[in-house]
């Protein structure tokens, strides 16, 4: 069973940035990018887990900062025919506020 | 009297080798050419291009009648060899034309070879070797509409490709699953079918041929598992034979091919082979590169100098069709144990992969971007351990570190004298330039025509492009091709910063809306670039976007791999104070650095810092007096300075002083890429300024200036810009440097590359002969310096962009 937990307020994640999440199985990165549209991904690049949330945001990818790979932040996956996907979280805004979907055991280890 | 030389085979290798025996000694033969076809000799490679109609047979032609004429040798075409006495010494052609010799050359080539299923000798049925097989193949096309190109190689796909051009349906009938298999991988194989199938190709993977159907003329082709499809034309491109019957037939010693040694000589030592006939230590070539090599050492042994030795040949592969960039070398599927290193751009269309054993390149696979397959190529052959630069060389040579962002012609520039830019020719970038400055060479058919670099099968045509306008710079009259600057744009770069001047744009929206941007807000590509455009042709009224930059200058450290940060402080000309020192001990104390240690650059570096202890970290600098060192940024780095005058028995000046002055001058400014300076206090030159993108070497009567120096991945020593007599003069000339770098030079383009594209005399002008513009660029530089100052740090620690430094908990 997921539950909604209301992270940051929708202004405090920059246009076209990220904020961290920590919880205390992993680091999860999320997106706001230019049509106020959040996402949320594993702060962890299917290469070589590279912070996700340092890369900068486009359309609705994002490009790893250590070696430039494109994740797609809808599918958390490797844009094009290579293998390697993150975890994607799902995410809703309500009254300026971001909420994030988690499972009991993604947030508790 | 002189010795006869009969040469059998009037194509590629045989002619080459001709040519290099009239360079060493035009006047050791009587030489006589046989040829079977009737035209004299041409550029095979290219009939690629004339089926596709990019090219005409006149186009192609490699010796002209005339220049047998000229240079007496006496040749015969559309007459095949079909003996050789090797017992009286000559030959004998089909239509009973003999010829003795005291050396013979044998440059048969090789034969397509035809899959013998039943009706392969159907009219219609055609190999792809030679101007009448394209002379068929237009002939088809004009009257029918079927085409079916059996085998999905280099060569089948360059005639599909060619019938599909001349309006043909076109289907490639491969055995295998995926095209190419000797070339390519299975995911570029896979990227390569489909932008083939984008344009209209058709494929039939995994059929086996098994009859050709049709009265007379082909009508179809039929398969093993019983399928067939209508075909009006079928090219057969399975592979090549050597053509070694002449050779067999005369009782030479032949197994693949006729059978030579190091020195190109058959078992009969009156008789040589080169060119794709020949097989060598196993071998069989079917690519000229190999060729040419062959064709030099048997001309040095039919001169008699006898000193070369051929030893094999490592080759690499290029596709001919225009718009599809293709590169492959050596071990490309990786063997048990080997390493790959891939790196994927789907949006750009890119993919690499090098396999590397035992810290050497083995293999590379380049789909999209070839750029720096000459790079790769040479790594693999000179077995280089490239352990150093590993975690980039992906990115390109031209990229080692940072940002991992490249440009062709900057990479160009970056190639050492000995990269071979011309691998079917074996010619470097060295011989390129050297033949450019030295015989005062403009055009690329001029630089073909001394150096053929470029004149076999075309595909380093760009290259050398790059390196006769790097080399000749404002001379190069045709416009060197203009690249946009990411997929997002058909702009260059400097499209992009005249538009921004001229058509005074001030947002980053504003460029995109006015230069038809493809994608909404850009790419990791270009945002970095429009930001800093924009930053630095409006400062103060532009607001610098922290989501265009990459990570290192959004967080003003250098992300290191584990995600944590390194911090640099600055330290103006290397000076210091105990206090700081203390500082940055008690910084190291508090927050755990694992490691300090003392850069090159003349300061002290501290490795491992979690990105939530940054600020605190900086505050604490802060307080000390000390701001940050930009050592992550594309922006002034450093000033390193000697002992100088006050200290140095030699000093001649204050070099510590003028190198604090400098340093205090031009801090804090953001630039197209880094930039270092130095000053040292006499000749000796103890802090290198002459590898530094701007250098003062102080002499007894004055200052030296020296500018666009580079010490990384290719060093490059400065130029000397002027000789000045004040302080104040090395400050304005320093200022006005860099402005002009800073407005003209193409984001992430280092000064010594810049200042080898725009030439020496384009910044003298601007900055020595026109003391009205150094002022004015002085005066530039000095405003936007006001609202650069400003230290990140300090902002950051007192709570500014604190979202980017703090995490958000969750805990259960
Ligand atoms: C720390 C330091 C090495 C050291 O311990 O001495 C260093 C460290 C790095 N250098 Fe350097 N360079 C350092 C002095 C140099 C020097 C020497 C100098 O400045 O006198 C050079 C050659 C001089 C020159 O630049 O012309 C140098 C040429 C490079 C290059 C090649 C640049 C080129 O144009 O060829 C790169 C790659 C790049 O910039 O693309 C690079 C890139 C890097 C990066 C940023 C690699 C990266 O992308 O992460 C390294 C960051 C390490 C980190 O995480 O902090 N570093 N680097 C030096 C910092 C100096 C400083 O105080 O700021
Ligand atoms: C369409 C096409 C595209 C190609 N693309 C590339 C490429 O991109 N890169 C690359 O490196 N290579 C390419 N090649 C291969 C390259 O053309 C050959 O490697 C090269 O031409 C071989 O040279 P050669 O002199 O050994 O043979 P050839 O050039 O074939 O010359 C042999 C000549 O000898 C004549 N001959 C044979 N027997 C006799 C006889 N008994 N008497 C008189 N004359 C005789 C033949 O008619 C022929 O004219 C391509 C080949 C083709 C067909
Ligand atoms: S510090 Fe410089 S030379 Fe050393 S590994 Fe990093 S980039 Fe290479
Ligand atoms: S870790 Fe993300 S691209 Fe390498």
């Amino acid at each position: 069973m997921s539950n909604w937990i209301e992270i940051v307020a929708l202004a405090d994640i920059p246009k076209l940035g990220s904020r961290v999440i920590k919880t205390d199985t992993m680091d999860i990165a999320v997106f706001r990018n230019a049509h106020d549209q959040v996402f949320a991904v594993k702060d962890a690049c299917p290469h070589k887990g590279g912070p996700l949330s340092q890369g900068i945001v486009h359309g609705t990818s994002v490009t790893c900062p250590l070696h430039n790979w494109k994740i797609d932040l809808t599918t958390g996956e490797a844009l094009g025919p290579d293998e390697g996907c993150t975890n994607v979280f799902a995410t809703k805004v309500e009254n300026g506020k971001v909420f994030l979907a988690l499972k009991a055991g993604e947030v508790a280890a | 009297m002189k010795e006869k030389l009969v040469v059998v085979g009037n194509g590629m290798a045989g002619m080459r080798a001709v040519e290099e025996l009239l360079k060493l000694d035009a006047d050791k033969y009587e030489i006589t050419v046989f040829g079977s076809e009737p035209h004299p000799n041409y550029n095979r490679i290219m009939l690629s291009q004339v089926l596709a109609g990019e090219k005409t047979i006149d186009d192609i032609i490699l010796n002209s009648r005339e220049w047998y004429a000229e240079n007496g040798i006496n040749l015969v075409t559309g007459d095949e060899v079909t003996a050789i006495d090797r017992v009286a010494r000559k030959v004998v052609t089909a239509s009973g034309v003999e010829a003795g010799y005291d050396r013979l050359l044998l440059a048969t080539g090789s034969m397509p070879f035809i899959i013998p299923v039943p009706g392969h000798d159907k009219e219609g049925v055609i190999g792809f070797r030679d101007i009448a097989d394209v002379d068929a193949m237009l002939a088809a096309a004009k009257s029918h509409k079927k085409a079916v190109v059996i085998g999905g190689g280099l060569l089948g796909l360059e005639a599909a490709n060619g019938l599909m051009k001349q309006g043909m349906d076109v289907t490639v009938v491969h055995l295998l699953d995926s095209l190419m298999e000797r070339q390519l991988d299975k995911p570029a194989s896979a990227m390569l079918k489909a932008s083939l199938e984008a344009r209209g190709m058709t494929f039939l993977m995994e059929a086996q041929t098994s009859e050709i159907l049709g009265d007379d003329r082909v009508s179809g082709v039929k398969f093993k598992d019983g399928s067939q499809i209508d075909a009006d034309l079928v090219v057969m491109a399975v592979g090549i034979r050597p053509n070694m019957a002449l050779a067999q037939s005369a009782g030479l010693h032949c197994e693949r091919g006729v059978v030579v040694n190091d020195t190109m000589q058959t078992y009969d030592p009156k008789i040589y082979a080169v060119g794709e006939c020949v097989q060598h230590r196993g071998n069989c070539y079917g690519l000229v590169a190999p060729l040419f090599e062959q064709a030099k050492v048997v001309a040095n042994h039919l001169v008699e100098m006898g000193i070369a030795r051929y030893e094999g040949s490592v080759t690499s592969t290029k596709l001919k069709v225009t718009g599809i960039d293709l590169f492959s070398a050596g071990e490309f599927n990786e063997a048990e144990g080997d390493e790959t290193l891939v790196l994927q751009d789907p949006a750009q269309g890119v993919y690499k992969k090098l396999v590397i054993r035992d810290n050497q390149v083995k293999g590379a696979v380049l789909y999209g971007d070839t750029m720096d397959g000459t790079w790769y190529f040479t790594l693999l052959r000179e077995g280089t351990d490239i352990s150093a630069f590993r975690n980039s060389i992906l990115f390109g040579q031209h990229d080692l570190g940072d940002a991992g962002h490249g440009d062709s012609s900057a990479s160009v520039m970056a190639l050492p004298d000995s990269a071979e830019i011309c691998g079917c020719n074996g010619v470097c970038k060295g011989d390129i330039v050297n033949a450019i400055t030295t015989k005062g060479l403009f055009t690329l058919a001029e630089v073909q025509a001394h150096t053929k670099a470029s004149s076999s099968c075309g595909s380093c045509t760009g290259l050398v492009e790059a390196i006769l306008a790097s080399t000749v710079g404002e001379g190069y009259d045709q416009a060197p091709s203009k690249k946009g600057i990411c997929a997002c744009t058909e702009h260059s770069h400097d499209d992009v910063i005249a538009a921004i001047r001229d058509q005074g744009l001030k947002s980053q929206e504003a460029v995109r809306k006015a230069l038809d941007w493809k994608t909404e807000d850009g790419c990791a590509s270009c945002r970095p670039a429009l930001n800093y455009y924009l930053l630095a042709r409006w400062p103060g009224e532009y607001q610098d976007d922290a989501q265009s930059r990459f990570i290192n200058e959004r967080a003003h450290g250098n992300i290191q791999k584990d995600g944590t940060y390194s911090v640099v402080p600055r330290m103006f000309g290397g000076l210091c104070t105990p206090n700081e020192l203390r500082a940055i001990a008690d910084v190291c104390d508090k927050y755990e650095v694992p490691e300090m240690k003392v850069t090159g650059g003349q300061r002290i570096d501290l490795f491992g810092v979690k990105k939530e202890d940054l600020p605190h970290m900086w505050a604490d600098l802060n307080a000390a007096g000390m701001v940050s060192g930009h050592a992550y940024g594309k922006a002034l780095r450093t000033v390193k300075t000697c002992a100088g005058k006050t200290w140095c028995r030699f000093g001649t000046q204050n070099s510590t002083g003028l190198g604090v002055k400098l340093e205090e001058l031009t801090w804090g400014s953001w630039m197209p890429h880094k930039f270092k300076m130095a000053v040292s206090g006499c000749p000796r030159n103890c802090a290198e300024a002459t590898i530094k993108d701007f250098g003062v070497v102080c002499v007894d009567s004055g200052y030296e200036l020296h500018v666009g120096g580079n010490g990384g991945i290719k060093v490059r020593v400065t130029d000397l810009l002027t000789k000045v007599e004040t302080e104040e003069e090395v400050l304005e000339f320093s200022g006005a440097f860099i402005q002009l770098y800073r407005e003209d030079a193409h984001y992430l383009e280092r000064t010594a590359p810049w200042v080898e594209r725009v030439g020496l005399n384009h910044i003298k002008t601007q900055i020595l002969d026109d003391a009205d513009n150094r002022k004015a660029l002085y005066e530039r530089f000095k405003v936007s310096q006001k609202y650069a100052q400003i230290d990140p740090w300090k902002a950051r620690a007192e709570g500014g962009e604190a979202h980017e430094f703090t995490p958000v908990v969750i805990s259960a």
